[in-house]
């Protein structure tokens, strides 16, 4: 659980992993019925009407402003995203 | 109670265009109702009133100056909160967009625009669409204007609320899982899930990219016809739009409103109509039994189908879902726009990123985003989501058998009525077998339409609205439009109690 939780960038309480552990082992084991239908020669689907190599005409448009973008940023520097450090020192 | 609220929104738009009622004075009237009642409600997380009458004296000026008018120019409209609208708060029922105003409009905000639809604000929702309540918003939920103690189902909770409430006579919802048809149910409203990729979902912020597919609510079969032909048609900035005509619905609910069904073949689905498995209260089930009595009254032929791999169908969506919500909810990383937590200068993007989505995430949006980890995770994959995807396909033959014998396929929208705000909140398996019925059409992206069913009577509760929920072929929503409008001309009207709201 705390390695999910840690592969999906959430940092969960002791008290959230307790309530979220016991939930999700019923979910999976309701989940776990796909398991049941044998599937060898089907296809998968993703698409009521299936559609192959969808382009759209290659042209130029504008785009949105800059500050209009960085308007709804949680921090700006220099008219650019300002980031929290990416490289952590080793120890 | 103004009469401007109570009328249909074809009725409204033909008032306008006659000049019998400006469109300033609908958006006021509908303002008003709001002022009134969404304390009590609380189907709005925003009213954009000044938008909303600058929308209005746009058209009012129009009509002034000659110009020509569109089926629904003037008709106020909901917004479900997880549809883009350029410089409105928009934040999918979530802390993590708290104060967000989108720089863009989504496609369908940009058509409602044209049509000289007036937007009246954006509607309450479970976070990030998921859930079937409203209860996993982050602002509180949404209450049903039949009995305020009940919840008005969900995702799309605000949409159906509002509709219901005469806070607006026009809505629009979202549909992964049944999240605008069972919504449409529980509150006693007309909910449709078009074919997936009739509406384009550019600017909906996705929850699970292969399902979601946006919809009209109305207050009859009409409206949200009127409404579905404004929303529907090609989009180029959507690669899963679909390049066909939009299935002539408007006309389809003209026509199945003569109330002659003579020829129609409709299909009882077994699977999903109660027979041997629980889960489903007996009003509903007697509301569906007089449902299938009125469409044979109405000339229909009616034929029991069985659809074997529908009982997969949970079990696949809550595999889906989970897994397609975990990819793109990455999105949330805190960089460029939303919430930002824990940025002191020690802390490290990651750890940024992970503390501001601890703190924007609900508990419902973790649990997803924590089964669509594992269940994507390297060697489950095919275990998992590529197996779900495969019940897909099964499903889609179910119903490619079943619409080889019949139109149209009927069963309950939902197996329960509206329950009661808290009952099901700590048990997540208890809330997903809401979208039992709703969940075969979501995954085999075939339109579905939920219309009112009359009300369960029940010693246990007071009378509530049950849906009829009508599935159709892919590319066929006018056939879900034809049926459910003879059953609506053959059906009495009912609106919430007066007194809930008074």
């Amino acid at each position: 659980m705390a390695h999910l939780a840690r592969l999906a960038r959430l940092a969960v309480s002791e008290d959230e992993l307790d309530m979220f552990a016991g939930q999700l082992e019923v979910i999976l084991g309701a989940v776990a019925r796909v398991s049941e239908v044998a599937a060898t020669d089907i296809p998968p689907t993703s698409h009521a009407v299936a559609m192959t190599n969808v382009f759209r005409a290659d042209e130029v448009r504008p785009s949105l402003p800059r500050e209009a973008v960085l308007a709804g940023a949680p921090a700006v520097e220099n008219d650019k995203f300002r980031v929290p450090r990416i490289l952590v020192e080793q120890s | 109670m103004s009469d401007l609220i109570r009328r249909t929104a074809a009725d409204t738009a033909a008032k306008i265009v006659s000049g019998e009622v400006s469109a300033v004075e609908v958006a006021q009237a509908h303002l008003d109702r709001i002022a009134a009642v969404d304390g009590a409600v609380h189907a709005f997380l925003h009213v954009d009133s000044a938008g909303a009458l600058a929308a209005a004296r746009a058209v009012d000026e129009r009509r002034a100056a000659g110009g020509e008018l569109g089926p629904l120019a003037g008709v106020p409209l909901a917004m479900k909160d997880v549809v883009v609208t350029k410089d409105v708060p928009t934040t999918s029922g979530s802390k993590i967009l708290q104060g967000w105003l989108p720089p863009y409009d989504a496609t369908i905000t940009t058509r409602i625009k044209h049509a000289g639809i007036v937007m009246l604000g954006k509607t309450n929702m479970d976070e990030f669409a998921m859930g079937s309540s409203t209860e996993n918003s982050a602002y509180g939920p949404t209450h049903n204007p039949w009995d305020l103690s009940r919840i008005p189902g969900g995702s799309s909770g605000g949409s159906s609320a509002a509709v219901a409430a005469f806070e607006a006579p026009l809505s629009i919802g979202t549909d992964t899982g049944g999240s605008i048809r069972q919504p449409a149910a529980v509150t006693g409203i007309v909910g449709h899930k078009p074919t997936y990729g009739a509406v384009s979902r550019y600017g909906l912020i996705a929850f699970s990219s292969s399902l979601d597919q946006a919809g009209p609510f109305g207050r009859t079969v009409l409206d949200a016809a009127l409404l579905h032909e404004v929303m529907a048609g090609h989009d180029p900035y959507d690669s899963t739009s679909l390049n066909v005509p939009v299935a002539p619905v408007v006309a389809a609910a003209r026509e199945g409103a003569r109330g002659d069904l003579t020829g129609t073949r409709i299909g009882i689905v077994r699977d999903l109509s109660g027979n041997g498995a629980g889960g489903y209260e007996p009003g509903v089930l007697a509301s569906f039994e007089a449902a299938v009595a009125t469409l044979r009254g109405l000339g229909a032929e009616i034929i029991e189908v069985s659809c074997p791999n529908f009982q997969y169908a949970l079990a696949a969506y809550y595999l889906i879902a989970p897994s397609e919500c975990s990819s793109n909810l990455a999105r949330f990383d805190s960089v460029r726009y939303g919430l930002r937590v824990g940025d002191d200068g020690v802390n490290s993007l990651e750890d940024v990123m992970s503390l501001t989505r601890e703190a924007g995430f609900g508990a419902e949006v973790k649990r997803r985003i924590i089964i669509g980890t594992y269940a994507l995770s390297s060697g489950y994959y095919d275990a998992y989501y590529g197996q779900a995807q495969k019940v897909r396909t099964l499903i889609s033959r179910d119903f490619a058998a079943a619409f080889g014998q019949v139109d149209v396929l009927i069963s309950p929208t939902s197996p329960s009525v509206a329950f009661a705000l808290g009952e099901r909140v700590d048990d997540p398996m208890a809330m997903y077998v809401n979208d039992l019925c709703t969940l075969p059409a979501s995954l085999a992206g075939t339109p579905a339409i939920s219309v009112p069913s009359g009300l369960s009577v029940s010693s246990s509760h007071p009378p509530l609205p049950v849906g009829l929920q009508i599935m159709a072929p892919a590319l066929a929503d006018d056939r879900c439009y034809r049926v459910g409008a003879a059953f609506e001309a053959a059906t009495e009207t009912l609106s919430p109690p007066a007194e809930v709201l008074s």
